[in-house]
């Protein structure tokens, strides 16, 4: 929770909110538009790409998700959302104008900040991408301050695919490349994984280049070793995990990984802070 | 709040020990002290020192716990039971938040409770270095507790420094004992006659001038220092500490994580025992109308399945994962979380696993044989 912007007094206390609309986005998966009820509040709110909210339906539980609008725009909360749970098969039978409860935000973000002048390449699977539109709407908002931005979105299938009718507004401006494990009638576009993506990208400078990843664990390991490759630092290349968060405030144990809790230390973690425990087994 | 050190002395007669007990009740607290309950010396609340397990001594060796009568009359002549003070301090099921549904919507509230005002008589050095373990984890990172900090904020702390040892005990290792140095409002050291009483804060000197204290003599000193020296000398349980961050986890796939989970049973014990595990999981439960919600939070443990459940899988599935989890937070990434080990070396975790297994032993197994080079690498410090 930011302490300028939300109380501190008991950061395991919720605000009221309401879903002010629902967008259905692929099987299973909707974006639903949260905005808080209090204006005061609401108004104070702010976050940074790849920060997560506690979503609380009451009576059910919290679920840990990250926000996937723009920050410049904070008053609507986008958080798309696949059913997987408990509280996100709840969620899924809720309607506009459901009185919900929110706790946030929480945790690291997008290393936005650091990529002024650089080139930087976003890699994501499924509802990877979710986290990282945050990023394209921040690089998007001050163009001018970054070199080339690449995007390449991989999906099992086409309607894995999230926010297709934003690609095309975002196309000109910065390079998007989709592709698809297995291509279904009228699919135009690459066939296999993403790191083949990444694997015949031009990296003029890859000294200078950042890189961003959210997706299956498997797929980023894959993705950075590809990136490393290539040439790109270790310590310019962002990894965002996931693990069972309960509390969000680094208070409750669930979502340690090694020396890490995943809550308030990541989701979003520098890649040479996890390199040696990424691929341990259980961890 | 208490200060550090010790000072002011004063000599308590052990007749006019209640004295103490009517003075901290007297000013309105709760007085949680040892006791006798289902064979084991618990903490319960204390009214009177009959309550406390007078002439009782606690035996412990690696998966067992047996009280037996001393040959003296003593009143803190044990070492530690399967409780703490973690208890009252974070207590086990607490209510964090409270939901009701009303015209407007949800309503989400801070449940309004007075924090006890506790007074803990007879806690242990090692105790105190693991409540402020607990205060690291609670108090001083990003996120405050609100129901640990209530608590803690209105406890009186009467330590009691160990005359004697159990086998299981190795605080000398962790530096966190048998000597009682700070953190406490009064100390006592019981002698055959009394107890030589220190004062650690304001509040502390406050009380001892209540009660009825006699001078201190130079033979109650040494009495008392005699008294000490016996729990020192009793300790020979060792933890080797040099580098064992490192140690630890540079051998994340060592083969004793799986020769430990072939006697472990993954059934909580250590973690509930425990005076510095704070792991919990907090669940929602509703009345029969749904419509008033309480956010209860329940000790959890790193050793139950359910514990990493994500997304329809489970991320340490295994028992030689969870204990490999359990251990390395511990005695190693305690060290980048908070500065500072987890471990006390309490022992309870040895006496109350019901297998006996004893983490000492099992860290001495890995530093005989480390199979790795140090596979994590120092704490990567990212800014921003």
């Amino acid at each position: 929770m930011n302490a300028a912007t939300t109380p501190i007094d008991n950061p395991w206390l919720n605000t009221s909110a309401t879903i002010r609309r629902v967008i259905p986005e692929t099987p299973g998966v909707a974006t639903y538009d949260i905005v808080i009820d209090d204006p005061d509040i609401a108004g104070r709110y702010t976050f940074r790409p790849g920060q997560f909210n506690m979503i609380y339906l009451p009576g059910t539980g919290e679920a840990a998700i990250s926000i996937s609008g723009d920050p410049n725009h904070p008053l609507c909360l986008p958080h798309t959302i696949r059913e997987a749970g408990n509280v996100t098969h709840t969620l899924a039978r809720l309607g506009e104008g459901c009185s919900i409860g929110i706790r946030g935000p929480f945790g690291s973000a997008w290393p936005v900040d650091k990529c002024t002048g650089k080139d930087v390449i976003l890699v994501a699977g499924g509802i990877g991408m979710a986290p990282l539109r945050p990023v394209i709407y921040g690089l998007l908002h001050q163009r001018e301050r970054f070199g080339r931005v690449s995007v390449l979105y991989g999906a099992r299938s086409a309607d894995g695919l999230l926010y297709p009718d934003e690609f095309s507004k975002w196309q000109p401006s910065i390079d998007v490349q989709m592709t698809v494990d297995r291509a279904t009638s009228g699919w135009q576009g690459h066939v296999g994984v993403v790191t083949a993506l990444l694997e015949r990208l031009p990296i003029a400078r890859p000294d200078r280049t950042v890189l961003m990843t959210c997706g299956p664990e498997v797929m980023m390991w894959y993705t950075v070793q590809s990136a490393l490759t290539r040439g790109l630092r270790p310590e310019s290349i962002w990894v965002s995990l996931e693990r069972n968060m309960n509390c969000a405030i680094g208070l409750c144990g669930h979502c340690q990984m090694g020396p890490h809790f995943v809550c308030r230390d990541g989701p979003v973690l520098r890649y040479d802070q996890v390199a040696s425990i990424l691929k341990v087994e259980a961890l | 709040m208490t200060d550090s050190g010790y000072e002011t002395l004063g000599f308590l007669p052990a007749d006019r020990l209640q004295s103490l007990l009517d003075v901290l009740i007297a000013d309105g607290r709760t007085v949680i002290g040892p006791t006798i309950r289902q064979q084991a010396i618990v903490y319960e609340e204390i009214t009177s020192v009959d309550d406390l397990p007078r002439g009782w001594t606690d035996q412990q060796q690696p998966g067992s716990y047996r009280l037996e009568r001393r040959s003296d009359d003593a009143y803190f002549g044990y070492v530690v039971g399967p409780h703490s003070w973690k208890r009252f301090l974070f207590p086990p099921l607490s209510t964090v938040a409270t939901a009701d549904r009303e015209s407007s919507g949800w309503t989400m509230r801070t449940p309004e409770e007075i924090p006890p005002r506790h007074a803990f008589l007879g806690v242990r050095a090692c105790e105190l270095a693991a409540i402020a373990i607990q205060d690291r984890v609670f108090l001083e990172g990003p996120y405050v507790d609100p129901i640990y900090k209530a608590r803690r904020n209105a406890a009186f702390i009467v330590a009691v420094n160990c005359t004697q040892a159990a086998a299981t005990c190795f605080c000398t290792s962790m530096n966190t004992g048998p000597r009682c140095q700070a953190g406490f409002d009064l100390s006592l050291t019981e002698t055959e006659d009394g107890f030589v009483v220190e004062t650690g804060s304001d509040a502390g000197r406050a009380v001892l001038q209540t009660i009825a204290t006699e001078t201190v003599t130079q033979q109650h000193l040494t009495q008392a220092e005699s008294a000490r020296r016996n729990a020192v000398d009793q300790i020979s349980k060792q933890l080797d500490t040099t580098d064992i961050r490192n140690l630890l986890l540079g051998n994340l796939n060592h083969s004793q994580w799986e020769d430990v989970a072939a006697r472990c049973l993954s059934c909580t014990n250590c973690t509930m025992v425990c005076p510095t595990c704070f792991c919990s999981t907090v669940t929602d439960v509703a009345d029969l109308s749904g419509e008033h919600v309480k956010r209860q939070r329940e000790w959890d443990s790193c050793f139950n399945i359910d514990f990493s459940y994500m997304n329809g899988g489970v991320v340490r599935n295994t028992v030689s994962s969870r204990y490999r989890q359990w251990l390395t937070h511990k005695l190693a990434s305690w060290h980048d979380q908070f500065g500072q080990s987890g471990c006390v070396g309490c022992g309870r975790c040895i006496t109350w696993c019901p297998p006996g297994i004893d983490l000492t032993e099992e860290v001495a197994a890995i530093r005989l044989s480390p199979g790795e080079k140090a596979v994590l690498t120092d704490v990567v410090e990212v800014d921003g």
